[in-house]
């Protein structure tokens, strides 16, 4: 029993065969030939041969994306009258996360995503922490977030939009921020923590669970070189043992080994 | 008159040749006309000329709008803003021409990927914090349904420009501009640089400038790929193929002062196929010169700069490949995570690549050390004498660096100012051009793009007024030229 070969590393070649069908294929052969022969669905199908399905397709994707942004506009007429506190923190409750204010309880919204209103009394009451786990926030959303100058800890824990570039955005929070929690967000790269080289007043950062880091473990040690105050959460040492005994059991089902 | 009607028709029985050579003064010309009913219906049947003999889809098609000559990073910025800003779906037929689909030589996939706002001309500012945006969300711009997102691998680790006593006072007055534009740059002393980045030796530094966001460096070839899969499915076509020859046609106008000037359109574009003679004719309305490195060859194609010298007729286009060296080395003490790209006041600059304490950088040679640009060998003693030293100088760990690899690239070199030219040209009018950026087109790309869809589709600019880029500065002799901090 012969396993194929793992399909990307079929090379193509863009020459003239049977199968290219004309201008268009010729310059369609970048990836491998596997992405074409995978098996479509009922509306991929019907998107690959009308043009309205495609149209109606690309429609509700490009409304999801819009849907992400109008969560995350600003709101500068609250930031007029009520001042930047109160735009961070309602902000933060509209999306679902919990604010704490200087001297007051952590405010949450409930379960439905409802929230009283009572925090506009403290409009010259600095925010201290912020929760935004599991927030559609993104890079546009941080604006509401970076006048928030005495803003101590900031949970950023599962947030599926932030990446490298809103790190990178975050510099302003950098002379306040002593806690930063990054622990499970899908797009943060070792490129994104690079630049919270700014955050010299860190004192706790968790870098745990991201999976677009390449190798954990190193990064942690280059974190942990970058900012030597702070202390580092990060790859579980004992993850690389875990995985040994599952890796020996696919290789004992696949082929022999070289 | 029955019997003029009627002789032409007794005449046709007699013979099938038409009867125009017989009798020139006929106006209704039946004769003439039904030989060419026939020899049209002839044609469209099958084994017609309707029908080639042989299998023309690996030709371009025979009619195009818009053909873009160059299917680099440019270029393409240029077709998918094109077919964005299109009024109606399908309304344009755009034909993107790329010689070599492996982009071999080309300078979109050599470059070192880097993107900053410092300059000092305020419209390079706007085009890259434009393109800043664009990269940023360029998912919003270039995602595909079914495709996965595209993954540009961008470090906004900024760049940091060091400026000597002499230069000081050119950066201030640039991060000056910059900040005005709306980059977030800020200066910094010897001083402050010594406390944020110990490992830089900030002798004969009076000044720094750095970048806090929105720049860094990225996957150049990502962005082509996701410009070329997105431009794919809007409905672009492309061709691999060489241009040869454009078929243009000349109308003789006069100027207010009565002085003769010739003008000429652009009609067919010659594109010949690889390693072959066979070459089709795309009928197009207008031309964009994307090619780069090669674009001063494509513009002499089209009679640009074919005149008395002085003249606007000869004036040419003063782009030229330059060839540009790149070296990885690797140094195990080196700067840590936080390096920004670093330009040193001699005009080396560096950046980390990856994990492993491996850096990247290159250095502009002087007009008298320019390499012969005919061929992408790359000259190591160039790196031993003319970099080395410097990047020893400024950061003392790279005194123990190895070398590890090499490659070089084409700058598309504007002679003349070291800055793009933008917009059609004077005489040649549908002819426009996107080119001459000397090293920093990738970052321009996609601001690029837009300006000229929008001059292409709306007849200005709309956004960004590149008109300090037109081709008529060089028949002016108006330089817009970056004020060099060093």
């Amino acid at each position: 029993l012969s396993s194929p070969l793992p399909q990307s590393l079929c090379l193509v070649v863009p020459v003239w065969n049977s199968s290219t069908r004309g201008v268009h294929d010729l310059s369609r052969m970048v990836g491998p030939k596997g992405n074409q022969r995978k098996r479509r669905t009922l509306v991929q199908f019907l998107g690959d041969h009308f043009y309205d399905v495609q149209a109606l397709r690309e429609y509700f994707f490009r409304k999801q994306a819009l849907k992400v942004q109008l969560e995350n506009r600003s709101f500068l007429s609250i930031k007029n009258q009520y001042g930047p506190y109160i735009t961070g923190a309602f902000f933060i409750l509209k999306q679902g996360g919990a604010v704490k204010f200087q001297g007051e309880e952590w405010i949450r919204p409930s379960g439905r995503g409802h929230f009283s209103l009572d925090f506009l009394k403290f409009q010259a009451v600095p925010v201290e922490a912020v929760d935004a786990s599991g927030c559609a926030l993104n890079y546009n959303g941080l604006d509401n977030l970076l006048p928030l100058k005495e803003l101590q800890s900031l949970w950023l824990q599962r947030c599926p939009h932030v990446d490298d570039w809103c790190l990178s955005h975050l510099h302003p929070l950098a002379d306040s921020l002593q806690e930063l929690s990054l622990a499970g967000c899908p797009r943060i790269s070792e490129r994104g923590l690079a630049c919270l080289h700014h955050f010299q007043n860190l004192r706790r950062l968790d870098i745990s669970d991201l999976p677009a880091v390449s190798n954990p473990s190193l990064i942690q040690i280059l974190v942990e070189e970058m900012l030597p105050n702070c202390k580092v959460l990060g790859a579980n040492w004992a993850q690389g043992l875990k995985l040994a005994p599952e890796e020996q059991a696919r290789d004992a089902a696949g082929p022999v080994s070289a | 008159m029955l019997r003029r009607a009627l002789q032409p028709s007794m005449c046709r029985c007699l013979s099938t040749r038409g009867l125009s050579a017989r009798r020139g003064g006929s106006t209704l010309d039946w004769g003439g006309k039904v030989s060419e009913i026939k020899k049209k219906i002839r044609s469209a049947l099958p084994g017609g000329s309707w029908d080639a003999p042989y299998d023309t889809s690996h030709l371009p098609p025979e009619h195009a709008d818009v053909v873009i000559v160059g299917g680099g990073v440019i270029g393409l910025s240029v077709a998918y803003w094109l077919k964005r800003l299109e009024g109606r779906r399908g309304a344009i037929r755009v034909l993107v021409v790329e010689r070599d689909h492996t982009y071999s030589q080309a300078s979109s996939v050599l470059s070192v990927g880097g993107i900053r706002q410092q300059f000092s001309v305020p419209e390079n500012i706007q085009l890259s914090l434009f393109s800043a945006d664009f990269l940023r969300n360029i998912n919003d711009y270039l995602a595909v349904v079914d495709d996965p997102p595209v993954d540009l691998q961008f470090n906004p680790s900024g760049y940091l420009l060091l400026a000597s006593e002499k230069g000081a006072a050119v950066m201030e007055s640039n991060v000056k501009v910059q900040r005005q534009e709306g980059a977030k740059v800020c200066l910094m002393s010897p001083e402050q640089l010594r406390n944020k980045f110990p490992w830089i030796n900030t002798e004969g530094v009076a000044l720094a400038s750095y970048g806090m966001e929105d720049e860094g460096w990225f996957d150049p070839w990502s962005l082509l790929q996701g410009l070329r899969r997105k431009v794919q499915s809007m409905g672009v076509l492309f061709c691999q193929g060489e241009v040869t020859r454009f078929v243009s046609s000349s109308n003789r106008m006069e100027d207010a002062s009565g002085e003769e000037v010739i003008l000429k359109r652009i009609h067919e574009v010659h594109v010949k196929m690889d390693h072959s003679l066979e070459y089709q004719p795309v009928e197009c309305a207008i031309v964009i010169n994307t090619a780069g490195a090669w674009s001063g060859q494509i513009a002499e194609l089209a009679g640009i700069g074919k005149g008395p010298p002085g003249t606007l007729q000869g004036t040419r286009l003063p782009v030229e490949p330059r060839k540009r060296y790149v070296y990885i080395w690797h140094c195990p003490q080196g700067p840590g995570l936080e390096t920004p790209l670093v330009a040193d006041t001699s005009g080396a600059y560096f950046r980390r690549e990856g994990l492993g304490n491996n850096y990247l950088g290159s250095r502009s040679p002087t007009e008298e050390e320019e390499p012969d640009p005919g061929n992408l060998e790359v000259d190591h003693s160039f790196f031993q004498e003319k970099m080395w030293p410097h990047l020893a100088r400024r950061v003392p760990a790279f005194e123990t660096l190895e070398v590890r690899s090499a490659w070089a690239g084409y700058y598309d070199y504007n002679t003349f100012d070291q800055n793009g030219v933008v917009g059609p040209h004077p005489l040649v009018l549908n002819m426009y051009f996107a080119t001459g950026f000397s090293g920093h087109g990738l970052q321009q790309a996609p601001a690029v793009g837009r300006a000229v869809a929008e001059l292409v589709l709306k007849g200005s600019f709309q956004t960004i007024n590149l008109s300090p880029f037109s081709f008529s500065r060089f028949y002016l002799g108006e330089k817009v030229q970056e004020a060099s901090v060093s």
